[in-house]
């Protein structure tokens, strides 16, 4: 259906483009007046700072392919001649080497947001399945950059990795000889690595698009996990949570700079400083610590396709999530005992970090072993009988009644809700 | 999680050597003082310069330092008269000459360090089998980095009698196995200093691993630096960015 935009915009400029082409009016639909809940607490920033991160990575990451080389002979040199020679490379560098594990930290809390509010629960599955699938494909992209720099860890990082597909039966080794492009980890895998992690980015940035648009179908959870009833529930997003999510960005950029300028190489391996030798295996190959975690799983299997298995299903079965949780309330707040059960599940997932970081032996196996089942049973039997039988406490009439109560029962300002907007 | 991996300890350069590694006790790290530790810490540039010449006149008989031209020794403080004299006095590979026979000439500032070998098995084949690795990052390849390169420096006693050497092997007690194919390179006295300084073991091993840790890390000093007005930058802007976020949010109950 053609016809031209009714643009409000006063500016004339604006005005002519934003009625043939209304990006204006969208963003400001989107992100000016967007009625978001007025409960947001600070676990609402990481989504926005995610986003940030995603930003920085990529234009870091242009930067730094401007003067790589993805070259076997060359790759490990080029990397160093970025630290040394390029005009602040070690800055560029050291931005995107931190920044992969700024951005899992902040992918993982905002991870942990949704599952403790309940955000993945009907209407938003969807929206909820996007961010996994964005998940997997951040970890894709950052396993693929780690073998980059072409030091030990890369090389050994990348040829147990890739081998865990030679684990599937008739298929297996067929899809290892594909992701290396030839008969080991060498120039070809370097070279097909490279392409593929410039690539995921720009893909990621087409699902978070994605991820977005469902969001802003269904609106935001909150805290409290109800419906938005009323006006009154909600405040434009600009200026207040544009205000609010830029808070949350100073300090995510101080706990950032941190890393960067002060314990750069903290959260690295120090045989990532050693050139590749496919002759000479480290005494223990470790993944990055964002990986810990599903690398423990694996090792807590003593059957090669079981562990593998077991690892893919410990991302896949987040898919599922939202069909696997029983229960209609959505923040965990209102459910007295699923509550612990959730925080327990993260406590698993740490000591997980933590068993994948030492050799499997002695109390390690055990300890993985134990946190590896309840990572499951706690979404394959806990969460859908414990959706049945819970009975969870009474639910807030509106997301502006208990704020009120809480503050001495005042009225509702009536401008509160309808802030006036500054307009270009 | 860089302290988790107490086990990884260096035990890649134990590799390298194709020496069994013996699973024994290790002795502990050794924790000095850095110049270059801390927040505002910055590089000792007299010990780098110090170290320099230990390395010049002991460690780079057998290990080179690919990454590093004469030029980079600007950065511990030496003026370009000194560099051009210094690499003046090494001869490197200089391409073909009207013959299209290889020639040598005078290394110039723009110049790789010269490396003491020419390949990888010519390395091997003079050290007794086992390869002497490169410097040039030595300090960020192991773990315990400063202290840990210089618990090997100083890190040479008489095996226990217990003990099982094996042929062109020395003790150690900081390396891991405790066998390493390089014999003990310093020993107090083996560099003279022109500066008054002692060259005692404890800082010949002290003034060379600060040169590797410059070496390795050159970047150190403009990186705190930047770093403390960067955050202090942050620190400030979360201070207004909060009170605006306190101003915006004051009508809202």
């Amino acid at each position: 259906m053609a016809g031209l935009n009714k643009s409000e915009f006063a500016n004339p400029v604006i005005n002519w483009i934003d009625t043939r082409l209304p990006i204006f009016t969208m963003m400001q639909k989107e992100y000016g007046v967007f009625p978001t809940p007025k409960n947001f607490n600070y676990f609402w920033n990481f989504g926005a700072l995610a986003m940030v991160n995603l930003m920085i990575m990529i234009v870091t990451g242009i930067f730094l392919a401007m003067n790589y080389q993805p070259n076997t002979q060359l790759a490990f040199d080029s990397v160093q001649h970025i630290m040394r020679d390029v005009n602040y490379g070690w800055l560029i560098r050291y931005v995107h080497q931190n920044g992969a594990s700024m951005f899992f930290i902040v992918t993982y809390i905002h991870i942990f947001r949704g599952l403790y509010y309940g955000s993945y629960k009907t209407p938003r599955e969807l929206l909820w399945m996007l961010g996994v699938v964005i998940l997997i494909l951040m970890m894709a992209t950052a396993f693929m950059g780690y073998v980059l720099p072409w030091g030990q860890m890369s090389y050994w990082g990348a040829t147990v990795i890739t081998n865990l597909f030679s684990a599937f039966p008739v298929v297996g080794p067929k899809i290892v000889t594909l992701l290396w492009g030839g008969f080991s980890v060498d120039n070809p895998t370097l070279n097909r690595f490279f392409a593929l992690h410039y690539l995921l980015p720009f893909v990621l940035v087409g699902v978070i698009f994605l991820h977005v648009a469902a969001l802003h179908i269904t609106g935001s959870n909150n805290p409290l996990g109800i419906d938005v009833k009323t006006p009154q529930d909600t405040l434009p997003f600009h200026p207040y949570y544009t205000v609010k999510d830029s808070v949350g960005i100073c300090v995510y950029m101080i706990v950032f700079a941190a890393l960067v300028f002060f314990a750069p190489n903290y959260l690295g391996d120090p045989n990532n400083f050693i050139p590749a030798n496919p002759l000479v295996t480290p005494a223990d190959i470790v993944p990055e610590w964002y990986f810990l975690p599903f690398y423990a799983i694996l090792r807590s299997v003593p059957n090669k396709l079981l562990g593998v298995c077991m690892m893919f299903g410990s991302l896949l079965v987040m898919f599922v999530l939202p069909w696997l949780d029983t229960s209609r309330v959505r923040s965990a707040r209102f459910r007295p005992i699923y509550k612990w059960f959730i925080l327990l599940w993260v406590v698993a997932v740490i000591v997980l970090g933590v068993c994948g970081a030492h050799k499997p032996e002695g109390i390690w196996v055990i300890l993985s072993r134990v946190c590896t089942l309840y990572y499951f049973l706690h979404f394959l039997v806990i969460m859908p009988i414990l959706g049945k039988l819970e009975r969870p406490l009474p639910l807030p009439e509106s997301i502006s009644k208990p704020v009120l109560g809480g503050r001495g029962g005042g009225p509702m300002p009536a401008g509160a809700a309808a802030k006036p907007m500054e307009k270009a | 999680m860089g302290k988790l991996r107490t086990i990884l300890a260096g035990v890649f350069a134990a590799g390298l050597l194709a020496a069994p590694v013996v699973a024994e006790e290790e002795s502990a790290m050794p924790n000095l003082n850095w110049s270059f530790d801390k927040i505002f810490g910055t590089y000792d540039l007299a010990a780098a310069q110090r170290g320099f010449l230990v390395y010049s006149n002991v460690c780079s008989n057998c290990h080179s330092m690919k990454l590093m031209h004469y030029r980079d020794l600007s950065g511990i403080g030496l003026e370009p008269e000194q560099i051009k004299a210094i690499a003046a006095g090494v001869t490197v590979p200089q391409g073909v000459d009207d013959q299209g026979a290889p020639k040598d000439g005078p290394a110039t500032a723009a110049s790789q360090f010269k490396s003491p070998f020419p390949n990888d098995q010519a390395a091997r084949a003079a050290n007794g089998g086992a390869l002497p690795p490169d410097l040039s990052l030595i300090v960020n390849a192991r773990e315990g980095g400063p202290n840990y390169i210089y618990g090997i420096l100083t890190g040479f006693v008489p095996a226990p009698s217990s003990f099982k050497m094996q042929d062109g092997m020395y003790y150690n007690k900081m390396y891991p196995g405790h066998q390493i194919g390089m014999p003990q390179p310093l020993q107090d006295g083996t560099v003279e200093y022109t500066d008054g300084t002692s060259n005692s073991l404890d800082q010949e091993a002290h003034d060379v691993v600060t040169f590797l840790s410059w070496a390795a890390n050159p970047e150190l000093v403009e990186r705190k630096q930047i770093g403390v007005r960067v955050i202090l930058f942050l620190v400030f802007m979360t201070g207004i960015t909060y009170a605006v976020k306190r101003k915006i949010w004051s009508d809202v109950h």
